[in-house]
């Protein structure tokens, strides 16, 4: 595989950068991602406000969806248009499995990502060759392909209706998705899980790889690295984890709909990661926060949401020229007198 | 899917007069669109995703100058000069300012533009969908050219967009200001230190690509409905004819664009609900056979 392969040339770039840690260092993330959940599974108990879990459960969908993106866009310098093509596959897949065959829900849980992974390696491997504004530019045109066969096949994806009549939720484990807190925990964590599997990626050997890839892929090629292996493995990766977003929003929502492939959930994802900031792990995850709390409160006080969210945009953009928590990490490493680097 | 209903259509004379008709104005209001796109990267390395917002304005302000004034040509004027001034300013006052920084952070700022344009058009003119009406030139009998019906104005249509296209082919490669843009685009560097003033250029070249749009929007707007958001979709469909034709090519931009009507016009006879599918499946085609376009220049 790409990551034995890749291993003593990205030990090699890491060594300059490696920071003093502690003994606990190695579970560091594991005891974190514990703590998030704990706090997160006794929300429910703290507030009984429905609101706040269906905040959570937006947040775990788009979360997940904007940090798989953040794998390509920041870790790896792949700038894709059609991420969103894999969240509205993870949706009408999980959807259209549980509504046909009536699996258990793990069984088509992973039956969908199996489905993502298959369709992704496909789309990938003719994808990645591509470099810059062109693998942007194919990544929308296989998105919007997507899109369009799923609004003709209507007798079998509802077409522009979206799938309706509701997704069966059989109970399994003793868990059952039709209840509000049980959608809660299983979507906290899922998207507990899934962050902690992508920190895990972005910083193993293979996650500094990627880094090298991006800053420089000739020099990559150079020491022995296959590139095209490497990001299609990232691909596929990325769409797993988007996949499991969009499952999440399928059964948030009790559905899928063709806006769930259209390419504004690419955009969505892409400015969240602007938003958030694409040098920092949790940069999407601040992002997703800001957007949809944004969303909420704009939407409720004027109708002109267009405008309002464009002057947040451009301040984002022109005003600070980076994300919230990239803005926020320079600022601490100023403060502190030393350089911020890029991780 | 509905072969039949295709193949019957290339037997028959009337029926393909009509459809290559329809395939052309969709073509050339397209070309007008992309070439503005295409030129707009070419010169100042920047993926214009306002591009569509400009369309819009362009038929907003044909349809208002119409209702006022009751004259097409100041209608089309109008339209074509008021997005020209708008891509000006926008330019000079925005777009300026992320040259230096990365890609995603002039998407962000276009991504903006889009959002408050859209509202800027929602608040002045209203949501709903508005018409301009045929102006009364051109409401006469459709021409018949070999059983096939043909309205005049499609005629202007065409004519406008080609003797825009052949008046900037001209004068790109043979008049001077065509040479210094074509400079500014090779290296700006370079131009700027013999003295000319680059960011004149980026201006002229981004309201030249600006009035464009604005005038395939005026040109658009007796055919077609007029709503905010309606640049969405021939921004679409813009990217895919410049990523066909090559970014930065504007024979690549006639081409693609012409290709892309056409695939419409008669997809929707075969495919009537994969028409959308079919241009992207083109677009895959032609992007993995040549990644930079038909007619762009390969990158290394």
């Amino acid at each position: 595989m790409t990551e034995v392969q890749a291993e003593p040339a990205a030990e090699a770039l890491r060594a300059p950068r490696v920071e003093t840690k502690s003994l606990l260092s190695p579970y560091r993330d594991v005891l974190i991602a514990l703590t998030v959940f704990a706090i997160l599974a006794a929300l429910p108990a703290l507030s009984s406000s429905k609101a706040l879990l269906d905040f959570v459960i937006r947040c775990a969908a788009m979360g997940l969806f904007a940090t798989s993106l953040n794998l390509l866009v920041g870790y790896t310098g792949m700038i894709s248009f059609g991420h969103g093509m894999f969240f509205g596959l993870g949706a009408y897949g999980f959807g259209l499995i549980m509504q046909r065959t009536g699996m258990p829900v793990p069984l088509a849980f992973a039956a969908t990502l199996a489905t993502t992974a298959v369709v992704a390696t496909i789309i990938g491997s003719i994808c990645v060759r591509l470099k810059e504004i062109y693998f942007a530019f194919v990544t929308l045109a296989f998105q919007m392909l997507i899109h369009s066969t799923i609004l003709s096949w209507s007798s079998f994806t509802g077409g522009d209706q979206g799938l309706r009549g509701g997704i069966p939720r059989p109970v399994f484990l003793g868990i059952d998705l039709s209840n509000h807190v049980h959608l809660y925990i299983v979507s906290s964590a899922l998207l507990v899980i899934g962050l902690l599997a992508m920190r895990q990626i972005a910083q193993s050997p293979f996650g500094y790889t990627l880094r090298m890839i991006r800053d420089n892929a000739m020099r990559a090629r150079f020491i022995g690295i296959d590139v095209w292996r490497a990001k299609l493995t990232i691909f596929v990766l990325a769409a797993l984890f988007a996949c499991t977003g969009g499952m999440v929003m399928a059964l948030f929502v009790s559905g899928a709909y063709p806006e769930f492939a259209y390419w504004t959930i690419s955009g969505e994802g892409i400015f969240i990661n602007m938003l958030g900031g694409v040098t920092t792990f949790l940069g999407p995850i601040v992002g997703t926060v800001l957007l949809l709390l944004l969303n909420d409160t704009v939407t409720r006080l004027t109708e002109y949401y267009g405008i309002v969210l464009g002057i947040v945009i451009l301040f984002f953009a022109i005003g600070l020229k980076k994300g919230l928590m990239d803005f926020v990490v320079e600022w601490v490493a100023q403060r502190r007198g030393g350089a911020g680097g890029r991780g | 899917m509905d072969l039949d209903a295709l193949a019957g259509c290339f037997v028959s004379p009337a029926c393909l007069v009509t459809q290559t008709t329809s395939g052309l104005i969709i073509g050339m209001l397209l070309f007008l669109v992309a070439v503005g796109l295409t030129l707009i990267f070419g010169v100042l390395k920047v993926v214009n995703f306002t591009h569509g917002a400009f369309y819009m304005f362009g038929a907003y302000f044909a349809m208002t100058t119409y209702q006022f004034t009751g004259s097409f040509a100041l209608a089309m004027l109008c339209g074509a000069a008021g997005t020209a001034i708008l891509g000006i300013i926008f330019e000079r006052v925005f777009m300026s300012r992320v040259y230096g920084s990365d890609v995603l952070m002039q998407l962000l700022v276009c991504y903006a533009f889009v959002l408050i344009f859209d509202d800027v058009v929602r608040m002045i003119w209203g949501p709903e969908f508005r018409s301009m009406g045929m102006p009364t030139a051109f409401q006469v009998a459709p021409l018949f050219i070999a059983g096939g019906v043909v309205p005049p104005y499609y005629l202007l249509l065409i004519g406008v967009a080609l003797a825009a296209a052949i008046v900037l082919g001209v004068g790109l490669t043979r008049t001077r200001i065509g040479k210094v843009v074509r400079a500014a685009a090779h290296n700006p560097g370079m131009v700027s230190a013999l003295g000319i003033n680059t960011g004149l250029i980026y201006g002229g070249v981004f309201a030249l690509g600006g009035m464009l749009a604005g005038l395939a929007g005026a040109l658009a707007a007796p055919v077609r409905s007029l709503t905010p958001g309606m640049g969405f979709s021939v921004l679409i469909e813009s990217f895919i004819v410049t990523v066909i034709g090559g970014m930065g090519s504007i024979l690549g931009a006639l081409i693609g664009a012409l290709l892309i009507g056409l695939i419409r016009s008669f997809g929707s006879l075969g495919f009537p609900l994969f028409t959308e599918g079919l241009m992207y499946l083109f677009m895959v085609i032609v992007l993995v056979s040549r990644p930079a376009g038909l007619f762009g220049k390969e990158v290394a």
